[in-house]
């Protein structure tokens, strides 16, 4: 049987959980099993319709002691779980709790971790995952020798195709230790599309010269409904938050559409942004070598060139 | 207090990602080594910090593998840290790795551990938590902030969207992650003594195998860039909507 744990937030499954739902689908129709769906705390989602992402059975623990995060809490209860439902891999979304709680979970079901999958198991020998190394510079194929296997799904790496099916729900009443954590405060920017998640990410670099001109990336992201990001150099003199930084030693992300304005394309850049299905780059350098990354691009001053676009998309979705 | 930075070696951030021997291993020829730049600038530094803020704390560095990885160490200790512990083993799967640090943490009694978010190799992230759960600890994955007032521990750390502050008793593992400290650079008081500061070597613990590296593969190359020209930027938004398909 096949577990995937589903991360939520404000009592909402995460769009990367649902994502590891229909992954762990995929391995139980491979391996001619089933796949069963863990969730911890309250929650607002209507978890039947799980089914259409092929689960076919939701443990939900509804205890208001597990809506605080804390990596030893919830792997107790995730221990719990394998315990009692037989699981034999378990599946989560590379998030941030998942990035606490699986290589806990690691050590106590003595089960090999995969963090960062990219795709389904190869099972023709052994059982072999493929996942990011290198920040997104390759990939590795990892040979998972244990009985119990933990895979931690990359964002935005598997594609959700939904089917028709109900998930049937089964309480589940685990018994986890006093946190040793205390949630202070959590600030969260709402209404937002999150960086991480989403599908399209318009960004700027030091070509936009100062925060002033800012709008030209902003105006483009709430068109598209798209996220907002930056190199390093932006955030790091604050003209941006510093969680807009992508690249090597910010945020890596694999939108489908990855819109560059104004950065050059440096190789730290490039390791947090390559693996994107499409880019684009808008740089009046034509050596920059983003170039040479990008699937589409304008070889001209994004000054000029960027309020076309804004006017064409605009006009494309008919908000002119 | 006693504070155990965990310290990997890494190639550096441009060094060209080729791999040798049928795409089993990577390639090394010609490779520029650093400290893992998270456990350089994060965990390294605000271990420092903390030691400048009070002096009768000391800092371990504890690194897994080869003698080959002396060098990267001797330039942890040039930046701070009183001694700094190898383990000689060439391990790349994490849960060797976290056993080997786990057990050198369980030997020296630390109050705090440090590691980097992730090795930008590897990218997996996983020791920290891996260390914690060995350990017994609580673990606080991705800090951006941490203040300590006698035992007690706060902590700011990303979470999707936004941060969350934590409040937490010492011990503790904590991964860290760009805020947590500004980078430093080795000043020559630092390098000339780091010289002297004992570098132990340990042999590892027995371990089992947990997964293994069968294969490296390189993303497909491009097919190259699609130019438009700067006079008809109307055409690129045409070309995303009906060729590329993204909006
Ligand atoms: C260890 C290490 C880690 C790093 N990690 C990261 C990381 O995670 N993320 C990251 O982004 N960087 C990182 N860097 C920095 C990286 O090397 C680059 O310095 C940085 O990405 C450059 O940012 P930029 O492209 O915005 O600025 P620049 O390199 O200054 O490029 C600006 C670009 O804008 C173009 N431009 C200027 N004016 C216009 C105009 N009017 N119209 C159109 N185009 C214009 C220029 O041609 C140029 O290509 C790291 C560096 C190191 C050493």
């Amino acid at each position: 049987m096949i577990l995937v744990f589903l991360d939520q937030a404000d009592g909402e499954i995460k769009k990367s959980s649902l994502e590891a739902a229909a992954y762990a689908a995929g391995v139980a129709k491979m391996m001619n099993t089933t796949a069963e769906a863990l969730i911890l705390g309250p929650t607002k989602f209507n978890l039947s319709t799980l089914g259409n992402y092929g689960i076919t059975k939701v443990h939900a623990a509804s205890s208001e002691v597990l809506t605080a995060f804390d990596s030893q809490v919830y792997t107790t209860a995730i221990q719990q779980a394998v315990e009692k439902s037989g699981a034999e891999i378990i599946i989560l979304s590379n998030n941030s709790s998942a990035k606490a709680i699986a290589p806990r979970l690691s050590i106590r079901l003595k089960a090999g971790l995969v963090m960062g999958a990219v795709a389904l198991p190869d099972t023709s020998n052994g059982f072999i995952i493929k996942k990011n190394v290198f920040s997104g510079k390759a990939f590795a194929h990892v040979k998972v020798e244990t009985t119990k296997k933990i895979i931690v799904l990359e964002q935005n790496a598997f594609h959700v195709t939904k089917t028709e099916g109900t998930a049937s729900i089964e309480p589940f009443e685990p018994t986890v230790p006093a946190s040793k954590i205390k949630v202070l405060s959590s600030n969260k920017t709402t209404g937002e599309v999150l960086l991480s998640e989403a599908s399209i990410v318009i960004s700027g670099g030091r070509g936009l010269k100062g925060p002033e001109n800012w709008h030209l990336v902003t105006d483009l992201a709430s068109l598209l409904g798209a996220a907002t990001a930056c190199s390093r150099p932006v955030a790091d003199v604050g003209w941006r938050p510093h969680k807009e930084h992508v690249g090597q030693t910010g945020l890596a992300i694999a939108p489908n559409l990855y819109f560059a304005i104004g950065i050059s394309g440096a190789i730290q850049h490039l390791a947090g942004v390559n693996r994107s299905k499409v880019i684009v780059v808008i740089n009046k350098d034509p050596e920059a070598p983003f170039f040479k990354a990008a699937d589409y691009g304008i070889v001209g001053d994004l000054f000029e060139v960027m309020p076309k676009i804004i006017a064409a998309v605009k006009k494309l979705k008919d908000v002119a | 207090m006693k504070i155990l930075v965990c310290i990997s070696k890494t190639p550096d951030t441009t060094a060209k990602i080729a791999f040798d021997d049928n795409n089993t291993k990577f390639a090394t020829a010609g490779v520029q080594w650093i400290i893992n730049p998270y456990d350089e600038w994060y965990a390294l530094v605000r271990a420092i910090e903390l030691k400048e803020a009070d002096p009768s704390t000391v800092i371990h560095l504890v690194n897994v593998g080869g003698s080959e990885n002396d060098a990267i160490i001797r330039k942890a200790l040039a930046l701070g840290g009183d001694e700094a512990i190898r383990i000689n083993k060439d391990a790349t799967d994490p849960f060797d790795i976290a056993t080997q640090i786990a057990t050198v943490a369980k030997a020296g009694g630390y109050d705090l551990i440090f590691t980097g978010k992730e090795t930008i190799d590897y990218n997996n992230g996983s020791i920290g938590g891996m260390v914690a759960e060995l350990l017994d600890m609580p673990y606080i994955a991705h800090a951006i902030k941490f203040t300590l007032q006698g035992t007690t521990v706060t902590v700011e750390r990303e979470i999707e969207g936004g941060e969350e502050t934590d409040e937490c008793q010492l011990p503790l593992v904590v991964s860290c992650q760009q805020g947590m400290a500004e980078a430093r650079i080795p000043n020559m008081k630092g390098i000339m003594g780091a010289r002297t500061k004992p570098l132990k070597v340990q042999e590892p613990a027995p371990v089992d195998t947990y997964t293994s590296i069968s294969a490296f593969e390189l993303p497909p190359a491009k097919a190259g860039v699609k130019l438009v020209s700067a006079d008809t930027p109307e055409e690129l938004v045409r070309l995303l909507h009906e060729e590329a398909r993204v909006f």
